[in-house]
């Protein structure tokens, strides 16, 4: 859930793991270890390592390398919005 | 079996000071499926009118404390959450909680050293359950913990730190203090930065796994340093904390 | 009111509207602040002076650009508005100093087709109004915030400021205004956000 508040306790840029709990309910498994390809500038890191800004109407993740937006996240009273456009790719493990 | 995404009712055990702002909870959940260290739970609160807000808090617990973890906050004045924990939570509570969530900053012993731990302030809490499970094992991981507070009185976990450091075993804790420091400390006297990573790292080398949690500013200097010393970019780890710390 | 797990004794920062006047002057479902909190979806901008330009363009007979000197040729003056934020908070009697978005359209010609505005920002941020929200003093560009410089993460050195919409509207370090021909929802209104955002008709969702 994406907090609303003007909350001092919240900082303005966080990472990845800030959105770990609601990654996981949306995907069904932890995301902050999978890796994901920019869809900018095709760097690829880990969500876990993607700065997060959280404070506001909704959640967006940006990739460290170039700041552009990967992942836009919102929550309204009734439904999860997502847009997924920054990101070109997630690879996810099969062990 | 409960769903780690699934809300579960915890009841608040113990609670106790850490130092004059900062406090450890001991949330007890019978059926908990265990953690990683590093790992953190979401905790949510909701008022009667249905107003709910979340926060994640890191596990400050080892995994081999079962039944239970610990999560260590600090009280931040307007902090929404963390006041309400200080000033009204008392034993016998009962809180939502979920989790254990994520698998980026997460070590166990299997993965191997050497290990170096930064933290700033209260970012030293899911490094201290890294720490916790190392010492319950056993390992004799070479690692070094360089922990920046405040002042001595905001050391968070120092007694505990400084019984482990001297248990010899290879864990040595090495603070920095900005603000203030007692008198006779021989110790770093400022934040965190490229010339001290550098002697902190040395004796641990190149090859060390590091995890970096604190204030923003602390885990970027840090990490870029690290990368810059030559540590590859996916051994440094990073977990952004609010705005505490130093 | 929920069947949710209630936790004892947590009621939130929520603070009371207070006394009657002012109660009535807070929007449904917000509560009053005396801060100015924070908000942002990205890091902080920081256009140096002599770099930053505002400009107009799309359905005009001439875009037209302004230097952060020309801006500061143009007729000036002081709004005090209260502001809602969609993320609840309401500040009463906020001050700012700013010119008119009236006062810059003067310098251009519309074509007749234009009926919609995008405000642009440094740091990719837009938003979207019809032309008629942003006309007769109901916007401005402000560059002062309660009698000092805008701070950068305020949205300085200058915003657009429309009291009469929830604060996302008022878009943060604004550099010019494309006008169209159709409605272009921007960065929130395209993901969940109401389009038009009067907070007095508590239009925060598309839906609402």
């Amino acid at each position: 859930m994406i907090d609303h508040s003007d909350d001092p306790a919240v900082d303005r840029e966080l990472d990845g793991n800030a959105l770990a709990g609601m990654l996981e309910a949306m995907f069904g498994s932890d995301m902050t270890a999978v890796p994901g390809r920019c869809a900018h500038c095709a760097t690829i890191n880990m969500v876990g390592a993607m700065r997060v800004y959280m404070r506001g109407p909704g959640a967006i993740l940006r990739c460290p390398a170039c700041d552009e937006v990967v992942l836009r996240v919102v929550e309204t009273d009734d439904a999860t919005y997502v847009d997924a456009r920054g990101i070109a790719y997630l690879r996810f493990e099969r062990r | 079996m409960v769903s780690p995404i699934a809300w579960r009712i915890a009841t608040v055990g113990a609670i106790r000071d850490e130092t004059a702002s900062v406090r450890t909870y001991t949330l007890q959940l019978p059926d908990w499926p265990g953690h990683e260290p590093g790992q953190h739970v979401d905790l949510r609160l909701t008022a009667e009118d249905g107003y709910s807000v979340e926060r994640s808090y890191s596990i400050a617990s080892e995994p081999e404390r079962t039944g239970e973890v610990d999560i260590t906050v600090e009280r931040i004045p307007d902090g929404e959450v963390s006041a309400f924990l200080h000033d009204v939570v008392v034993a016998g509570d009962r809180l939502e909680v979920r989790g254990p969530i994520g698998g980026y900053f997460v070590w166990d012993v299997p993965l191997g050293g050497p290990l170096f731990l930064v933290a700033g302030g209260s970012g030293v809490v899911p490094l201290m359950a890294i720490v916790r499970h190392r010492q319950r094992t056993g390992s004799t991981v070479p690692t070094r913990l360089l922990f920046s507070s405040r002042n001595a009185e905001d050391i968070i976990y120092r007694d505990e730190l400084d019984g482990l450091a001297l248990a010899g075993d290879g864990f040595e804790v090495i603070h920095t203090l900005t603000r203030s420091r007692p008198a006779g400390w021989t110790g770093y006297d400022r934040r965190i930065d490229d010339r001290m990573l550098a002697e902190v790292l040395e004796p641990l080398g190149a090859g060390a796994r590091c995890y970096i949690c604190g204030p923003t500013a602390l885990v970027e200097v840090a990490a870029n340093a690290l990368v810059r010393l030559g540590l590859p970019a996916d051994r440094v780890r990073t977990e952004r904390f609010g705005p505490t710390g130093t | 009111m929920t069947d949710r797990f209630v936790t004892r004794g947590f009621v939130g920062r929520r603070n009371p509207t207070g006394p009657g006047d002012i109660a009535e002057r807070v929007p449904p479902g917000q509560y009053l602040t005396n801060d100015f909190p924070v908000l942002s979806a990205g890091p902080t901008p920081r256009t140096p002076l002599d770099r930053w330009s505002f400009t107009i363009r799309g359905l005009v007979r001439e875009p037209v650009t302004w230097t952060w000197d020309q801006l500061m040729t143009l007729p000036d003056r002081e709004w005090t508005v209260d502001i809602s934020c969609v993320t609840k908070w309401t500040h009463l009697d906020m001050r700012w100093r700013g010119v008119s978005l009236d006062t810059l359209l003067e310098h251009v010609e519309l074509e007749p087709s234009a009926a919609f505005v995008i405000a642009f920002c440094d740091g990719g941020y837009t938003t979207n109004l019809p032309l008629g929200d942003v006309l007769n003093g109901q916007a401005f560009v402000a560059w002062e915030y309660d009698g000092k410089p805008l701070a950068p993460e305020h949205g300085g050195p200058a915003r657009l400021v429309v009291p009469a919409r929830y604060f996302w509207k008022s878009a943060k370090w604004v550099r010019g205004l494309s006008l169209l021909d159709r409605d272009q929802p921007g960065f929130w209104e395209s993901l969940g956000y109401h389009n038009r955002g009067d907070q007095w008709l508590e239009e925060r969702y598309s839906g609402d």
